[in-house]
């Protein structure tokens, strides 16, 4: 029945993952047992896990994604204490170990913690801002989280039972052949990934369909906010990029399995074909996490500017030149393989052009502050920061895309420091700005804002204390990876880097005390626009406009003009606000429309439509009266 | 010493010169490169720079408190400002860009280096988890040891026993990788005396920390009397010692060998060497994976 499962395939010798694994056991077999006792099993089993309804799918993807990013997080606090005593010795984690830690690190945040943050984020916010009820294929909407959270499943399963990959996060053959790697590690990583790379292309497919062909009806896409630019933007670069990922990892299976030989070294495979597509799906896979995150920075600029977005035009164009671009740039993952100097300076160019569009949004973020009344509330404290954080790490990438510069830094801790000065700089970053930004819309309650900023600064100052030390060790000449080393003059700084990790660990432990102080003093942060309208006091509201079709708040969402107008918009207003007092409830259809409408009342461009708009807001009103008695009940 | 590692940190970019890195090139492909990512840091930090004060200062003049600030809520789109914001990046890139092409050609590590003496030859090959360096000249060989001739270049082809490495001497210059059943180039040379670390740059496997390896580069007739001195005495490598050699084994102190069989390189490229029996070469389609932990 266990085939060649055997007691062996448990750790019994390696205490680490064995006390882990059985600490983690035992907190999911508590919590299963409180909520048996509790007796919330129907109630999750009705509201949660069978649930199509795309905003708690999108409560699902972020609850996953902030479990794994401390199971991640933890593998890098591994690595950096490792690293920082690793000097003349082994440290305390074997190669063996050590290696699919930092395999297991990067494969967790880069699928289960940053795919998963911004999956989460688009799913909740992106048909809320479209104003439609659901995505349009909800079912295969939830389908495509529970692949993910088996996907995840699977290879948290690797630490208790055999192993996981030892070959860095994206199993370069020949190393992940069977002939290197015999184990079981890589199998695990492949079917993890194939399972959640499915459940994202699902996804891709279910938003592209979402964004282009179901919107409320009068929501051009040229009225989009931003933020469904950017998913659109990122859900194509899914479509077109995960099934590449898909065939190169299926190859890679059939090389493994079937005894094929598309990577091997021998017989005619060839491992460049491989690093070549993994290549070409892994650079659109990195604009696939920071596009959303830039749409979500826009948003949050806008509204805590209280301006709209300076050149919405311009920021379309310079997503879409993006999503284009990246497709276009994955050779410089490879310089150094040999492919000569055209083809090295072809693509040098090739990304470089890439942070013209980024420097753009980078201007017009800043001039979306420019004439603003900035608030430095947390969400955009994390943009702020974010700016700054990712001008530094767009900088040392492009500096990585000179060829030349390149040969001396590639796979170096340079690289490592640069792409997680992108991606916490940019995607976390962004992932915390959207999580603080869209709670309220999500529970009705605020953050807890001390806690939220705490968590703030311990993660910025973290951040740069543990990564600029490795530019430093990276132009010492440090590769990544090591599991020990014999140069007395990096462990200073690896030292300092485990600081910075320490830091993070504050961070993160704010976080989580933040969310359960917030759920427990709820009433006192209770936000009373959520899911209503805020008509009297627009700029102080802390709830994102945007997410009834907004760009901003500011001057485009006073009330039309006119004592009748400004009637009409505060009656259908409070109207939806009685409607939809839970933002859950079960009437988003109708209270979206409704919003909407509403809403769509009060941007100035629109007022020659408004009379027709709010007759249809009236005959809505109609049809809620007569499903209230049934629906609202919560 | 105990000091001096605490004191470090503190002076957060000052230990950086002369460190041993590639901002301490000695090589000519090493000088250039480091310029060449010296300079570009430098067009790049002129717009980063002011964008990072920007932000800072926009954010803070514009803060919701500041009465002072003009509060212009409609303002959101300026033709002429679009005009520049799309004009300025554009203007780095397209400087940058050319650093970029003629770098890449002027620093293509396939390309002879310009130089009256003629090229030390060297075959290196990856193995699992040691560098064999062939000399094909002086017919001599040595594992986790490079010894080189000052200011002659060296010609390097590479290849690889099995899994992917990536030869990288951080202080002479640019990296390469290296492959099973092919070869790659690179050009380097050493231009001052001195020993430098060299290192696998590439993720390989379990004794991936121990595959680093000294570059002793030493005056000319210095280097003569060493390769003189090699070929008096030692082992021979031969195909039965490299089959024992390739052999996964970790941590290798520096071996020389006093001869090596001409076409050991070549067989290694064409596969045609001859391995330690286990390694046998690649699965087959009855293999069923045989997992260490008996899975």
């Amino acid at each position: 029945m266990f085939g060649k499962l055997s007691w062996a395939a448990i750790p019994f010798d390696q205490p680490i993952p064995l006390i882990t694994s059985l600490v983690m056991i035992a907190v999911i077999l508590a919590m299963l047992a409180w909520i048996t006792i509790r007796g919330f099993w129907p109630y999750l089993w009705r509201e949660w896990i069978t649930s199509v309804d795309h905003k708690r799918i999108g409560v699902m993807y972020c609850v996953l994604a902030m479990v794994m990013l401390i199971r991640g997080f933890s593998d890098a606090i591994l690595m950096r204490s490792q690293q920082a005593l690793a000097l003349h010795s082994a440290g305390f984690l074997p190669p063996e170990h050590f290696d699919q830690i930092f395999s297991a690190h990067g494969t967790i945040m880069i699928f289960f913690v940053a795919m998963t943050f911004m999956i989460g984020l688009m799913n909740f916010a992106v048909p809320l801002q479209l104003g439609i009820r659901d995505v349009a294929f909800p079912t295969f909407n939830s389908v495509s989280l529970w692949l993910t959270a088996s996907a995840v499943l699977l290879v948290n399963m690797s630490l208790f039972i055999g192993e996981f990959a030892q070959t860095g996060w994206l199993v370069y053959p020949p190393l992940s052949e069977l002939k290197f790697s015999p184990g079981v590690g890589v199998d695990y990583y492949l079917w993890a990934i194939q399972i959640s790379g499915i459940g994202t292309l699902l996804t891709g497919i279910n938003f592209v369909t979402t964004i282009l062909k179901v919107r409320a009806p009068g929501m051009a896409l040229t009225h989009m906010p931003i933020f469904c630019w950017t998913a659109l933007a990122a859900n194509l670069l899914i479509v077109a990029a995960f099934p590449i990922l898909t065939a190169t990892l299926g190859m890679l299976l059939l090389d493994r399995y079937l005894g094929l030989h598309f990577f091997t070294t021998t017989l005619g495979g060839n491992p460049m074909m491989y690093v070549n597509l993994i290549w070409a799906w892994g650079h659109p896979e990195v604009y696939i996490l920071i596009l959303p995150a830039f749409g979500i920075f826009t948003e949050v600029i806008s509204t805590f500017s209280g301006k709209p977005v300076f050149g919405y035009r311009s920021m379309i164009a310079a997503t879409m030149a993006i999503c284009i671009l990246s497709f276009m740039v994955w050779l410089h993952h490879f310089f150094t393989m040999g492919a000569g100097a055209d083809v090295n300076g072809f693509f040098g160019i090739m990304t470089m052009i890439i942070a013209v569009p980024t420097g753009v949004k980078v201007f017009n973020w800043l001039f979306t502050m420019w004439g603003g009344r900035v608030r430095f509330e947390v969400p955009m404290l994390w943009a702020l920061a974010f700016i700054v954080t990712f001008l530094i790490g767009g900088m040392t990438g492009v500096l990585l895309a000179v060829p030349p510069a390149d040969f001396v830094l590639h796979n170096s801790l340079f690289l490592v420091a640069h792409f997680h000065n992108v991606a916490i700089g940019g995607v976390l970053f962004g992932a915390f700005a959207g999580y603080t930004y869209w709670f309220p819309k999500a529970f009705g309650f605020r953050l807890d804002d001390r806690l939220g900023r705490a968590a703030f600064w311990f993660w910025v100052i973290g951040f740069y204390v543990a990564f600029m030390p490795l530019y430093v060790l990276g132009l010492d000449g440090m590769t990544r990876r090591m599991q020990h080393y014999d140069v007395a003059a990096w462990q200073p700084w690896l030292i300092v880097a485990a600081g910075g990790a320490a830091l993070i660990l504050c961070g993160i432990g704010c976080q989580v005390a933040q969310l359960v102080l917030s759920i427990r003093k709820r009433d006192s942060l209770r936000d009373r626009t959520a899911g209503g309208l805020q008509l009297r006091r627009p700029a102080e509201c802390h709830r994102p406009r945007s997410l009834l079709g907004y760009e901003a708040e500011g001057d485009r969402a006073t009330p039309p003009h006119g004592l009748a107008g400004l009637q009409a918009h505060r009656t259908a207003a409070q109207q939806s606000h009685r409607i939809c007092r839970s933002f859950l409830c079960r009437c988003d259809r109708l209270r979206a429309h409704l919003a909407y409408l509403v809403d769509g009342g009060c941007r100035p461009h629109w007022r020659v439509r408004d009379v027709r708009r709010f007759r249809l807001a009236r005959s809505f009103r109609i049809r809620i009266a007569g499903r209230r008695t049934g629906e609202d009940r919560s | 010493m105990r000091l001096n590692s605490w004191v470090a940190p503190a002076l957060l970019f000052f230990p950086l010169a002369g460190c041993g890195g590639v901002l301490d090139p000695h090589g000519p492909v090493g000088v250039s490169e480091k310029l060449i990512l010296t300079d570009s840091l430098a067009i790049m930090l002129a717009i980063v720079v002011p964008l990072i004060l920007a932000t800072i200062g926009f954010a803070w003049w514009f803060r919701a408190s500041n009465k002072r600030a003009t509060y212009l809520p409609n303002w959101d789109f300026s033709g002429h400002l679009e005009l520049i914001v799309w004009a300025i990046p554009t203007l780095v890139i397209i400087f940058l860009g050319g650093i970029a092409w003629f770098g890449s050609h002027a620093l293509d590590p396939y390309k002879a280096l310009a130089s009256k003496a003629k090229p030390v030859e060297v075959e290196v090959v990856s193995l699992d988890w040691k560098w064999l360096f062939i000399y094909q000249n002086e017919g001599i060989a040595t594992v986790n040891q490079l010894v080189v001739p000052v200011g002659t270049p060296l010609h390097f082809r590479l290849t690889s026993s099995g899994v992917m490495n990536s030869f990288f001497v951080p202080q002479l210059g640019s990296q390469i990788y290296t492959m099973a059943g092919m070869t790659s180039q690179v050009s380097l040379e050493a231009d001052e005396v001195g020993t430098y670390p060299g290192l696998s740059a590439q993720f390989s496997g379990e004794g991936f920390a121990d595959m680093h390896f000294d570059v002793r580069a030493l005056p000319p007739d210095a280097y003569a009397k060493w390769v003189a001195s090699q070929k008096a005495a030692g082992p021979t490598l031969d195909r039965a010692t490299y089959a024992a050699l390739e052999k996964p084994s970790e941590n290798i102190r520096p071996t020389f060998y006093k001869a090596v069989d001409p076409a050991l390189f070549d067989a290694i490229v064409q596969e045609t060497a001859p391995v330690a029996p286990g390694a046998d070469g690649g699965p087959g389609g009855q293999d069923q994976p045989t997992p260490k932990k008996g899975m």
